[in-house]
């Protein structure tokens, strides 16, 4: 079994997670990556996604996250979000509500890579839904 | 001196106000601790932040294609002072000691031939400060209705202070709010927002001395995490901002009960030395009566 190592997710609101796990598999910008125990020092932006956790006891959490930054040294890993909920609570409205939050964002921005920035992140989003309903 | 029914009325209604405030210091009570629970809970996302933004700033120090944000326009001609205060009153001198400090500094400001532009969170910063600066005040946000604060209002405060930030409205923006220290202190705190003001994070331990590898690039994620920095400190403000509120109007209605109970006491007294002094009057009348027959 894989060696543990410290686990903290950390929306602006509360401490949402601190755990030992095994894995954490993260939505990166640039593609998906997993995290295991004595990972390089690593920081990456996140994209909307799913995180899946695989707790020490081989347990494993799901949960979404918007807009965030993962932060891998020696110490353990830090997820901030902007906003994190658990799969398991996630309601079709809540999704709606974070599609339109996106659009809005589109359609307020201000120049061109703004405008670009926000687009994606609603592209994104779309994706997401799209692989939820499929799952 | 006041009759007898008039003293009476009085006392009952004092005896009302002395209930309202008493209720009022409870709810503020349960409320504070609310306020600090959320104000607590917030904390460790903020010092993450700070932590990693701390990290990848130091590598931009002195650089000239650090992200504006960080580095300034380069002057320091237009100041914009987002004044965070309450929406209610009634909470001791709260909201006065933020409007203070905010007035002095757009003093300072304007004796110095700076343009100054306001933007007020909460309608009684926006009430007070537009009597004398009312067309200083560009936008203000009011949080009225909002129960507990989320990361969505600061959201939409720090969106506002972006989107005239990449018009260029102004070049420096300090953020006002009260900073709670305890029940009975709530200091009033000037706090720049932009350009970024990196405080030295002291943690070679954790992350210091590590070699980090970043993707996309570093530029790239500080681009992308500093306007979620000022979101940040705009959130951690109002959070400070609603502990203060909760903790100034408790011991101001404490001190109103207090008052209210004194007053109690000061109008009983005279209510009974003119009770007896009635008595006395008519007493004395029957027995001169009774002696002139």
């Amino acid at each position: 079994m894989a060696a543990p190592f410290k686990f903290e997710l950390v929306s602006p609101e509360r401490l949402l997670l601190s755990a030992e796990v095994t894995q954490v598999d993260l939505p990166g910008t640039e593609g998906d990556f997993g995290v295991l125990a004595g990972h390089a020092p690593f920081v990456a932006t996140l994209r909307p996604g799913i995180a899946t956790v695989t707790k020490s006891g081989g347990e494993v959490v799901k949960i979404f996250v918007r807009g965030g930054l993962a932060d891998v040294s020696p110490a353990g890993l830090t997820v901030l979000a902007e906003k994190a909920i658990p799969v398991s609570e996630m309601k079709a409205d809540q999704i709606a509500a974070e599609i339109a939050v996106a659009e809005t964002a589109v359609a307020n921005a201000i120049g061109e890579s703004a405008r670009q920035a926000a687009a994606l992140k609603l592209a994104q989003l779309k994706d997401l839904v799209g692989s939820l309903k499929a799952a | 001196m006041a009759s007898l029914k008039e003293l009476k009325n009085r006392i009952a209604s004092v005896k009302a106000t002395q209930k309202i405030t008493k209720a009022m210091q409870m709810v503020a009570a349960a409320k504070l601790r609310r306020a600090q629970d959320a104000a607590e809970a917030a904390r460790p996302y903020a010092t993450r932040m700070a932590e990693v933004i701390g990290n990848l700033a130091t590598g931009f120090a002195g650089r000239d294609d650090a992200p504006a944000l960080l580095g300034g326009t380069g002057k320091s001609q237009v100041h914009l002072l987002v004044v965070a205060t309450a929406e209610r009153g009634l909470c001791g001198g709260f909201n006065a000691s933020i409007v203070r400090l905010a007035r002095e500094h757009i003093r300072k400001l304007l004796a110095e031939g700076k343009t100054v532009k306001i933007l007020t969170v909460g309608k009684k910063g926006a009430d007070s400060l537009r009597r004398d600066y009312g067309n200083l005040i560009i936008d203000r946000v009011e949080l009225r209705g909002v129960k507990s604060i989320g990361f969505d209002n600061a959201a939409d405060v720090a969106a506002k202070v972006m989107a005239l930030f990449a018009k260029g409205e102004f070049d420096v923006c300090t953020l006002f709010y009260s900073r709670f220290r305890s029940v009975i202190a709530q200091i009033p705190t000037a706090k720049q927002l932009i350009p970024a003001k990196i405080e030295a994070t002291a943690t070679p331990a954790t992350s210091g001395t590590a070699l980090y590898d970043y993707e996309p690039g570093e530029a790239e994620i500080l681009e992308d995490l500093l306007p979620r920095a000022v979101a940040v400190q705009v959130f951690t403000a109002l959070l400070e901002n609603a502990a203060s509120e909760q903790g100034a109007r408790m011991s101001a209605m404490d001190n109103a009960t207090r008052n209210a109970g004194d007053m109690i006491n000061r109008l009983s007294l005279e209510y009974n030395r003119s009770r007896q002094a009635q008595i006395t009057k008519e007493l004395i009348e029957i027995i001169s009566g009774a002696e002139a027959l």
